[in-house]
């Protein structure tokens, strides 16, 4: 448990995405089975077993320390769990230092414990564990184990071991069972592949890279298929028959997580074995609404009749993975396009549809429809639509990234000009550089027009700019607070940042009462003085626009 | 005698009043008596100074020959007459030099320990035990959270991530009094012996402690070193230039800081640090309290820090105790001048 503890304690402080890797490699080499798979489990979020409440662990520590010192120690942390950890007295001599429980120990015991026996064993392991260890656990038990890594990369990691290619562990993974002996088996070569038995299982989806105007010369419209960018959540749809014939369906996100779950309206539809890749919407009567009415149903715990009746979930598919039996992925894309043609109407569910396909002649052709996606085809979707995606008519379904076969094309986003507030170091290769910035826009405020900030941003600039802007907030900081600084933002002093974004929604937390998504620095403009900067009612006006009339 | 006759609290520091001296003055006076080297405790400009050679030579290093009008270098276990009262220097196992001052008028001994940690430290005299009537103690890490553990293990650990990422340099923020040297000597102790480079802030200093008999190995500046040259290898920089542009000399550094504080994870996180060493050079909790009760003291003074909670410990057993308002001192990796940005150092 304390090399676990270690490596998670690592990890939260380790920002690069290679560096966690070859750290999560390292422990999977060095430690060995069956702790190393409870901690793939752990990491990728398989474990289940009953949690703690915090009330439980406040009670142990009340009966080993004076309140008052207590309540001082978490004022100063802040956290629970890292307070009980840091400040827990061992009991001398009582347990004569049995050695720290393994990871494996904790998890199988937490499994079978009854929940009278909790306390016990908890102050038993305090005992035994050190700071460090004792911190992954009541982490651990208490289920607020959040260490930053995804559960893919903790595969990637474990693939690495192997040198095998971490698409495949994601093949096998659905078929797995913690402590993962034959999947560790495997990526050693001391054993065959592990066979998936999963009816319904997940496959690793492809992505588009973004186009620029720059790539077009290059490309031959004949090669590409297009089809609209709808403006909802991609996912996987698949369905499968499990021993006794019975079919499963699942909804999987695009990372491989299982939301079945949230949308137990759509799995009726799921009859027709096969893996379908989509798009979710909301659809009211045949219309699709806008990603802010989507988010409604998102994220949560119950899913009521009601939240199911006002929000009709539906899925727009555009291409099929799987047939059956059948793995299409191996076949180009025209080809699957026929395949999900005739999939669709054999299924002949109203919640699952077909996305259309978006005919052009010329590149030209294609600029007008994205342009007005309304008289293209998308009719009174257009609001829905992002873009444009092209796909390579020859293009295999190969998971990742892979060059030149998918694009995807978006309308212009929506752009303001904003000025730059606060700025703050970013991580990794950044970690030096001030590149996380907080805008704001002009807004009436009691004291005559103030700042009011709107949004972050991370990226969208270049390195030239990146270095432009961390001298520009190095020379011009009126405050700092840690990794913070203030940076001068009056109506003729400041730098003004034209933003980009894909749309806004109401949110409370901000003061501002909107949210952007995906903003993003598109220029710098030197060339204009805060005062000049938009303001907050233009945003708003943009918000209305977006409203969808109940 | 009462105590507080004896040592009071002023804008200037802790005054003596019939010794007619300051115990580091944080304004300039006319006598001033110094613990240790650190510039919270240490400042220029007094009359006359009373200090461990090793103090009054930082002293020089940092100010120029003329930090103070005169200067009188006291040992450990010396004792000297001043006033109406006496004074007797002790160790204080802080950094090298450091002095806890035992202040004796008529039957009443108040001991003064300025910094001070009761963990072994190669660099420097290990703190010792003095019995007095009152107890004037730091609160740095004042809280049950602060235990620092064994230096070693923490430096093991900076050793494991070296060999994990041969291709990245290790950057270690430490103090440059002390903490930086005392890093250095457990590296060696560990047996790496492979060169260790240093920031230009930390040169001087580290070059005295050698000077003072203290072998730290193989040390070269890091500047104009290649980029190439520095993977793989640790070098020791002040806490604010880990954070600086002065990084970017160093091939996808790993920031490590060895402080205390690190073993709060938010404080870590606040700096942007990789790689938390807890390594401190003041006593943590379970160090203040085993002291205090050692001492036999039956009040205690207790000064910079989490006063609350060591106050309220010492009550809870019994002990008179009070906090004692005393500015000007802090924790010096908080204090440390961050060099200006463009600096070369
Ligand atoms: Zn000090």
């Amino acid at each position: 448990m304390n090399r676990f503890a270690e490596l998670l304690d690592r990890l939260a402080y380790e920002p690069g995405r290679n560096n966690k890797l070859r750290l999560l490699t390292g422990y999977f080499r060095e430690v060995g089975d069956p702790d190393r798979g409870y901690a793939l489990a752990a990491l990728t979020g398989a474990l289940s077993f009953k949690h703690a409440k915090s009330a439980l662990i406040r009670n142990l520590i009340a009966t080993r320390t004076d309140e008052v010192l207590f309540g001082l120690s978490y004022d100063y942390v802040g956290d629970l769990s890292e307070t009980v950890a840091l400040m827990w007295p061992k009991a001398v001599g009582v347990h004569n230092n049995p050695p720290p429980p393994t990871l494996t120990e904790v998890v199988t015991t937490l499994r079978t414990l009854g929940k009278t026996e909790l306390p016990k064993q908890l102050e038993r392991w305090l005992d035994e564990l050190d700071e460090t260890g004792r911190w992954a656990l009541l982490k651990l038990v208490t289920g607020s184990l959040r260490i930053g890594i995804s559960a893919r990369l903790a595969k990637t990691a474990a693939a690495a071991l192997g040198d095998k290619d971490p698409h495949d562990v994601e093949l096998v993974w659905p078929g797995l069972a913690p402590p993962y002996l034959d999947l560790f088996a495997w990526l050693e070569d001391r054993a065959e592949k592990p066979v998936n038995r999963d009816p319904a299982p997940f496959r690793p989806v492809m992505l588009a890279h973004a186009i620029e105007d720059s790539d077009f010369a290059a490309l031959d419209p004949a090669d590409y298929i297009a089809e609209w960018k709808w403006d909802g959540i991609r996912v996987q749809a698949v369905a499968g028959r499990d021993e006794n014939g019975h079919i499963t369906g699942r909804l999987y996100s695009r990372t491989g997580e299982d939301i079945t779950g949230s949308f137990p309206d759509l799995v009726p539809s799921l009859h027709l074995p096969g893996a379908i890749d989509g798009e979710l919407l909301i659809l009211r009567e045949g219309r699709v609404q806008s990603f802010n009415v989507l988010q409604q149903r998102l994220n949560r715990k119950v899913v009521s009749p009601k939240l199911i009746k006002e929000f009709p979930i539906h899925l727009r598919a555009y291409d099929l993975l799987g047939d059956d039996e059948n793995d299409l992925r191996e076949l180009p894309f025209a080809e699957r396009r026929e395949r999900l043609e005739a999939f669709i109407g054999k299924l002949g569910d109203p919640r699952i549809d077909l996305s259309p396909t978006v005919p052009f002649a010329s590149w030209e052709a294609l600029t007008a429809a994205r342009a007005d996606p309304a008289s293209a085809g998308a009719g009174e979707d257009a609001d829905a639509v992002e873009g444009v995606m092209l796909k390579r008519r020859d293009a295999l379904y190969l998971p990742g990234r892979p060059k030149g076969q998918w694009w995807k094309w978006k309308r212009d986003p929506h752009i303001i000009d904003a000025v730059l507030m606060y700025a703050q170091r970013g991580h990794g290769k950044r970690s030096s550089y001030y590149s996380d910035y907080t805008f704001g826009v002009w807004t009436a405020g009691e004291g005559g027009d103030e700042l009011v900030p709107v949004g972050k941003a991370y990226f969208g600039f270049t390195d030239e700019e990146l270095l432009q802007i961390d001298r520009f907030v190095r020379r011009n900081t009126t405050e700092k607070f840690g990794p913070v600084r203030h940076v001068v933002h009056e109506s003729d002093k400041g730098l003004v940042l034209e933003v980009a974004f894909e749309g806004l929604q109401r949110s409370p937390r901000h003061k501002s009462g909107v949210a952007m998504r995906f903003p993003r620095i598109s220029r710098l403009r030197w060339d204009k003085p805060p005062r000049e900067a938009d303001r907050l009612e233009t945003l708003e006006r943009m918000l209305k626009a977006e409203a969808v009339e109940a | 005698m009462r105590p507080q006759d004896i040592l009071l609290p002023v804008a200037a520091g802790l005054c003596c009043k019939p010794g007619g001296f300051h115990i580091d003055p944080v304004r300039p006076v006319e006598r001033a008596v110094i613990t240790h080297g650190h510039s919270d405790h240490a400042r220029p400009g007094h009359g006359a100074v009373l200090a461990t050679q090793e103090t009054l030579d930082m002293m020089r290093l940092r100010y120029g020959e003329n930090f103070a009008g005169s200067t009188q270098a006291i040992h450990y276990g010396e004792q000297i007459r001043l006033g109406d009262v006496t004074v007797k220097f002790h160790p204080a196992g802080h950094v090298l030099g450091s002095a806890q001052v035992a202040v004796t008028c008529e039957d009443t001994c108040i001991v003064a320990s300025g910094d001070y940690k009761d963990a072994p430290d190669p660099t420097c005299t290990p703190f010792e035990l003095v019995q007095c009537d009152v107890f004037i103690t730091e609160a740095t890490f004042g809280l049950p959270v602060f235990r620092h553990g064994d230096a070693a293990d923490e430096v093991k650990k900076l050793l494991a991530s070296v060999a994990l990422f041969p291709e990245r340099a290790h950057l270690v923020g430490a103090y440059s009094l002390g903490k930086a040297q005392r890093v250095i000597k457990l590296l060696r102790q560990a047996g790496y012996d492979a060169p260790i480079y240093l920031h230009g802030a930390m040169e001087k200093i580290t070059d005295y402690y050698q000077s003072r008999g203290i072998d730290l190995g193989e040390l070269r500046p890091a500047k104009g070193v290649k980029k190439a040259t520095l993977a793989g290898t640790i070098t020791l920089a002040p806490p604010s230039a880990t954070s600086d542009l002065w990084t970017r000399r160093f091939p996808d550094p790993v920031t490590a800081f060895a402080s205390g504080w690190m073993r709060v994870r938010a404080r870590a996180r606040q700096r942007g640090i990789e790689l938390p060493l807890v390594i401190s050079d003041h006593a943590d909790w379970d160090g203040l309290t085993a002291t205090i009760a050692a001492t036999g003291a039956g009040e205690v003074w207790v000064t910079h820090g989490q006063e609350d909670a060591l106050v309220h410990w010492c009550q809870t057993k019994g002990l008179k105790a009070r906090p004692l308002d005393l500015v000007g001192y802090g924790d010096e990796e908080e204090s440390e001048t961050p060099p200006s940005d463009e600096a070369e150092a």
